[in-house]
């Protein structure tokens, strides 16, 4: 168990130095630091030397990848390229292009992603569940066809719509809950609301849709009719037999976005006002930040890979005939 | 005479409204008494018990006078009440354990279940009881086992597990629906006498369902014949083996493989076709961080043995014992290693094109015929598909008429070749296989167990094809098998393969009637002869 | 005629398609599920709907610079057609059916005094003398004229397709069987969805010369003819993405699953990296970099529409780029297990060379996997359209998209009183195509899929 795990991390290294090289590339093929420089000062009046300085404050005044200047091994480890990753791998995040120190940003910036993320997962996960079992329940019945009918025409239904429409009526009309923003400590709870219950609401149609189609799998398995030939009802074969051996795919489809849950939505964070790190990261993009989106990039890659280890750790956990075999 | 356990009084079954798979059937099964119900693939005997419990698919209806459980109407029954019988007075064993089994559930788990169900018993109370019946079924080491999952056992022990689960109701009547079929030959036959034990120990009712007239004779008491959905023969299992009335019954009596013709094969020597030395297929088992090679499967172990031209050998064994593995390694298909001479010519030695240029010689006709060949090519291009490869030069005219010649000699319509292979039954499915075999002119073909997924009329008629294609081509065959029945049939020579090696091999008749190795003996032992003796 | 970069790729997958229908023709294995998606009731109304949105889309593709032109800009035919529609442009904001403008304003009367009140819309409305009491009988009147022009026109194509067989009786009636059987068992349900969908359509064309019927946004556009002309849109990229995905994923998703080893280990590494990296960002560079593409190279880009369009086409193809993993590992474990199928190991035993197994074997039993993706992606890409436009990186601002309507419109929910008509047309357009595409993957889905359909 601990052999696969190592070699998973081990394995997981040339992926991240690929990922690093990606964004590096993609990156600096649009923007020199010079414009990096000129952006962050305020496009008109900047002199040259402004920019040289800001450079060598940031660390942009040496060349991106190959430094022909210098001796030995300072060729390669006196360029743009490695200085700003190996920091990367440290975990040690560095500044950003507007100043401010990005690690204390994510860790501050973290807890809101999660605040909205978790319970949404949660909730959405249990409704999903209950929705798509009822319309097995009543399977090659009508009450099924209104369920799947309802599903397309949820799934049909632009998120934006959801949200926007979301706002409008609960918020504006019926004011029950604020609209956007957020708050420290327990106050939070109220932000909270309105994004968990339009994020449930717009999953639904999509999720109870996936969740029937394995329940229904499952449920033309022979060990359904060995269940029934025992005497139990179908009800009971669903929860006692159907569900436990549906939950394997469901929990690690969830298992494996657990990690990526930090990142938060950007689009609830975006029209919630939430300040979590979803929305940092769209800041960014759009004040290209390098800095910033370096470090979100290399953070979402690093929880991405620890998501597959997790997947693969829970399906040994939960299968028993991954787990004694 | 007591009174019938079960009465079925004209069932009839339709699916989707149009199509009747069980026709106006009417039978009767009694207390003590083993009951089988026989038929080819198709007929309509699963379909028929477990409308008896109603567990029947959608899609199905279900029609008829009376069903009577002990003088109990079962018919109008409500879906609550019916939960009340199935497990309790009647039980159920499936086919295939694996599947049948839930598997994130332990065995004693599964036990407990159905004794849960009927009986009101303490936790403490519940796992004795389940321990007594693991006890009952005979599984090794059951005190150790009953927290085991079903993958962690072998096939022989769940089934011993299903038949526990069904007894565990203690039920008057047990319907058994092939319960050995995807067994090994020796462990079937320690089930079938667990089986019949059992019955004899709790006096219940045994209906048994199979499509395997052998094992029928050895331990039913009555027998009744299905085909397509009417029951066209019943009777006591004396009479029904030695004086069957129906052209069917008849059909199927005859078409049955017997030992005896292991005799009648010649012993003439030929000269050698394919000379097998020192084979070995080994799989390396990977550990550790860097998957370093800890030890290896060996699948086949240093296996030796020769072909004549013209000839059938024939390789017997057990799953898991390699036959399998080496017939599609002699090909190429799984890497081997060690030396394989054909007409002289040294095909381990060969690489790349050399190798493909020699595959014209070794060809293969697989078990499943469904899986076997392309459900989107057209029947023509699937047999012309060799000629196509190996002779690029031959042209579309000439293919055509070489698959004309083809589908001939397999005896199937011209027109077969526009058709695609769905359109075809199992038996027919095989003969295209053949044909695609037969078109590049091996001079030897390597049939995976080809009959094992067919009925048994069909085999004999598959078997016969072969036999005389041999005849007319002079071609040579690695026959696979598990069944020594058909061994007897078309081998000249046997291989008996335990584990990777040859442990005997000879002359057809000489293994058969006088096997040396103990595991053959044992082999001999287990099959299901066709008592036809008063 | 003026070809856009987009414009060109539609024509080369229309060529595609029209291939792939030649070639599959006569083969058994695709009839059998035509037939079915043909007899199902919600498939055919939803074909009909999708139809219906890619024949405006493709009006809408075919470009080409007005004789009488003095603006130098380029229309396509769907454009010129409702060019009244196009140039009735308001000042401002209207409600739909509006005959004033929605906010107060300081008006010049005729008189020569200033009164703080709703000005009169310059083209909605203008025929009405006395608006008040008018303009609902006019709207019913002309709303009604419409839907006869409708009813009329579908049932003249019904007169048409019942006369035809009748016409040809003389000859041999050569429709294929298939065609027949095909169609009739829902031929029912089509007609009445035309018969819906044709009057409304007419009816709304038809009221859309007097009125701004959904309405004119911020800068007094029309919003029906923003909504329509966001349909062009949503289906470019929809398809464009899809056909610059497919090549890749199969390709990578077949070699990967075929010969394992380490082409496999190289695939999945790159499939792997590529996912790590939130698509977000990937389309952000990517849209940055071909907007400082275009800025150094301004010449070659000699009008918005071009621009637009550039912007469009990069769109798609980052798009494509991003989502090729997904497709790549379902054909990837597909592929895994069909390598293990006996008439791959009987065709490798019968000398086939790889690459032919490749071509003959593998790939036409993976194709329904590969048509059930596109279809289901069609409409989840139409959706990420929408909020892509809302984060800046999608569609060019100025190019109409429902994504940009939205934006747009949301910014102004706060207005008081609300605007809502712009939102309400996008979304009402844009469920109309995603449910008619969710509804036909559907039944696609079902006729394809092989454990449904058709067990051998």
């Amino acid at each position: 168990m601990t052999q696969y795990i190592i070699r998973r991390l081990l394995y997981s290294l040339p992926l991240l130095m690929g990922v690093n090289i990606l964004t590096f590339v993609l990156f600096f093929v649009v923007n020199s630091p010079g414009d990096m420089a000129r952006m962050q000062l305020g496009q008109k009046h900047v002199t040259e030397q402004s920019i040289a300085n800001w450079k060598q404050q940031h660390g942009y005044d040496v060349p991106l990848l190959w430094n022909s200047d210098a001796q030995g091994e300072k060729k390669i480890t006196d360029t743009i390229f490695y200085q700003k990753s190996v920091g990367l791998f440290l975990f040690r995040f560095g500044v950003s292009d507007s100043g401010r120190n990005i690690g204390a940003d994510i860790k501050e910036r973290a807890w809101p992603s999660l605040a909205v993320a978790l319970p949404t997962l949660i909730v959405g996960l249990l409704v999903n569940i209950c929705f798509a079992l009822l319309m097995v329940l009543f399977r090659n019945s009508y009450l099924e066809h209104a369920g799947i009918v309802l599903c397309v025409i949820l799934m049909s239904i632009s998120s934006l719509f959801y949200i926007i429409g979301g706002q409008f009526f609960i918020g504006k009309i019926l004011r029950l809950v604020p609209i956007s923003g957020y708050d420290d400590g327990i106050a939070a709870i109220k932000f909270l609301i309105l994004p968990v219950l339009i994020g449930v609401f717009s999953g639904i149609g999509s999720g109870a849709r996936w969740y029937r189609t394995l329940f229904l799998e499952e449920v033309e398995k022979d060990y359904v009719r060995t269940a029934r030939a025992k005497g139990l009802s179908e009800t009971q074969t669903l929860f006692q037999h159907v569900l436990p051996n549906a939950m394997i795919p469901i929990l690690t489809g969830v298992v494996v976005v657990l990690p990526l849950l930090f990142m938060g939505s950007l689009i609830m964070e975006s029209f919630f006002s939430i300040p979590g790190l979803g929305s940092y990261t769209i800041d960014a993009i759009n004040s290209q930040d390098f800095a910033i989106v370096r470090a979100m990039v290399f953070l979402g890659s690093v929880l991405y890979v620890i998501g597959l280890l997790l997947t693969d750790i829970s399906y040994t956990l939960v299968d028993p005939r991954v787990r004694l075999s | 005479m007591n009174n019938p356990i079960l009465a079925v009084e004209r069932l009839s079954i339709t699916f989707n409204h149009r199509q009747t798979v069980v026709d106006d059937i009417s039978f009767e099964i009694h207390a003590g008494e083993t009951f089988a119900l026989v038929g080819e693939s198709g007929s309509g005997k699963s379909i028929t018990a477990l409308s008896v419990l109603r567990l029947l698919p959608n899609n199905a209806r279900l029609n008829a006078e009376a069903i009577n459980l002990h003088g109990d109407d079962l018919l109008g029954r409500s879906e609550f009440e019916l939960c009340k019988i199935r497990g309790r007075r009647i039980g159920f064993i499936f086919q295939d354990p694996m599947s049948s089994l839930n598997p994130v559930m332990t065995i004693g788990s599964q036990i407990e279940e159905v004794i849960k169900l009927h009986f009101d018993l303490t936790r403490d109370a519940l796992k004795q009881r389940a321990l007594e019946l693991l006890q009952q079924v005979e599984l090794p080491q059951a005190r150790q086992r009953i927290n085991d999952y079903p993958h962690q056992l072998s096939g022989g022990q769940r089934q011993r597990v299903m038949i526990a689960i069904a007894l565990a109701g203690k039920p008057d009547l047990l319907i058994a629906d092939e319960p050995t079929t995807s067994l090994d030959v020796t462990i079937q036959a320690q089930i079938l006498a667990l089986l019949k034990n059992i019955q004899q120990q709790t006096g219940m009712a045994l209906w048994l369902i199979s499509h395997d007239l052998a094992l029928v004779s050895s331990i039913a008491d009555r027998v009744a014949v299905m085909q397509q959905g009417k029951i066209v023969e019943t009777g006591a299992t004396a009479e029904f083996f030695n004086q069957p009335k129906h052209p069917y019954t008849r059909k199927l009596l005859s078409a049955l493989p017997s030992m005896q013709s292991c005799l009648t094969h010649s012993t003439e020597e030929k000269p050698p076709l394919l000379q097998v030395s020192d084979f070995y297929c080994h799989y390396p088992i990977r550990k550790g961080i860097f998957k370093r090679i800890v030890d290896y499967v060996r699948a086949v172990d240093g296996v030796s043995f020769d072909i004549q031209q013209g000839k059938t050998l024939a390789l017997v064994g057990e799953s898991g014992c390699g036959k399998t593995t080496l017939g599609k390694s002699l090909l190429n298909l799984i890497p081997g290693s060690g030396r394989v001479v054909i007409n002289g010519v040294e095909l381990n030695a060969l690489t790349g094109e050399a190798l493909r240029r020699q595959r014209a010689n070794i060809q293969i006709v697989f078990q499943d015929p469904f899986s076997s060949m392309n459900p989107r090519m057209l029947v023509g291009d699937i047999i012309a598909e060799g000629i196509r490869a190996l002779h690029p030069k031959v042209s579309l005219e000439q293919r055509k008429a070489r698959v004309r010649q083809l589908l001939q000699q397999v005896d199937l319509p011209e027109d077969s070749a526009l058709r695609y292979p769905h359109e075809f039954s199992g038996g027919q499915r095989q003969r295209i296989c053949i044909a695609r075999a037969l078109a590049v002119d091996p001079k030897l073909i390597v049939c995976d167990e080809p009959t094992s997924a067919l009925d048994v009329s069909v085999q004999a008629q598959i078997i016969q094809l072969l036999k005389t294609l041999q005849q007319e081509k002079g071609v040579s065959y690695l026959f696979i098998t598990h069944d020594l029945a058909v061994v007897a049939e078309i081998a000249d020579d046997v291989a008996v393969m335990y584990q990777g090696k040859i442990i005997e091999q000879g002359g057809v008749a000489e293994v058969l009637t006088q096997p040396k190795h103990a595991y053959t003996q044992k082999l001999l032992a287990a099959v299901p002869v066709l008592k036809m003796d008063h | 005629m003026v070809v856009l970069w987009t414009d060109a790729l539609i024509y080369l997958l229309i060529v595609v398609m029209l291939a792939l229908g030649l070639y599959l023709r006569g083969k058994e294995h695709i009839k059998r599920p035509l037939q079915q998606i043909g007899s199902s009731k919600i498939g055919m109304i939803s074909l009909v709907v999708l139809l219906f949105f890619v024949l405006i889309g493709l009006l809408d593709s075919v470009h080409f610079k007005p004789a009488d032109d003095k603006k130098n800009e380029i229309v396509s035919l769907l454009d010129d057609w409702a060019t009244p529609l196009r140039e009735h442009g308001e000042k401002t904001y209207s409600a739909p059916f509006a005959i004033t403008l929605y906010s107060k304003e300081m008006m010049m009367l005729a008189d020569g005094s200033i009164q703080w009140g709703y000005p009169r819309l310059e083209f909605g409305g203008r025929h009405l003398d006395d608006p008040e009491t008018q303009r609902i009988r006019d709207i019913l009147q002309k709303g009604f004229y419409g839907l006869a022009q409708g009813v009329g026109l579908t049932g003249l194509f019904m007169m048409l397709y019942l006369c035809i067989p009748m016409l040809r009786r003389g000859n041999t009636v050569r429709v294929a069987p298939a065609a027949r059987a095909v169609v009739n068992p829902s031929t029912k349900a089509v007609w009445l969805v035309l018969f819906i969908i044709v009057p409304l359509a007419t009816t709304l064309i038809h009221l859309s010369a007097y009125y701004h019927v959904f309405g004119t946004d911020k800068v007094g556009e029309d919003v029906f003819y923003q909504a329509v002309k966001s349909i062009r849109t949503g289906l470019v990229i929809g398809t464009l993405t899809t056909l610059i995905m497919l090549p890749m994923a199969i390709i990578f998703g077949i070699l990967a699953g075929f010969f394992r080893g380490w082409v496999d280990d190289v695939i999945q590494y790159v499939y792997t990296t590529l996912n790590s990296i939130p698509g977000v960002l990937l389309i952000a560079a990517s849209i940055l970099m071909v907007q400082v593409y275009m800025a150094n190279h301004e010449a070659a880009f000699t009008s918005v529409i071009v621009r637009a369009d550039m912007r469009l086409l990069f769109l798609c193809m980052i798009l494509g780029v991003t989502s090729w993993t997904g497709l790549c590992r379902l054909l990837r474990a597909e592929t895994l297990k069909l390598r293990e199928m006996e008439y791959v190991q009987a065709a490798s035993a019968l000398g086939v060379k790889q690459g032919a197994i490749l071509l003959r074997h593998i790939l036409p039993n993976v194709m329904h996997i590969v048509l059930i993706s596109v279809v289901l992606d069609f409409s989840s890409l139409v959706l990420a359209e929408a909020v892509l436009s809302y984060i800046n990186i999608g569609v060019d601002p100025t190019s109409y998209s429902w994504g940009n309507m939205i934006n747009g419109a949301r910014l102004e929910m706060a207005r008081e009183p609300i605007v809502w008509w712009s939102l309400t047309a996008a979304f009402v357009f844009m469920f109309a195509l995603v449910l008619a595409a969710n509804l036909f993957a559907d039944v696609v889905q079902d006729a394809f899929d092989p454990r449904r359909s058709g067990n051998e």
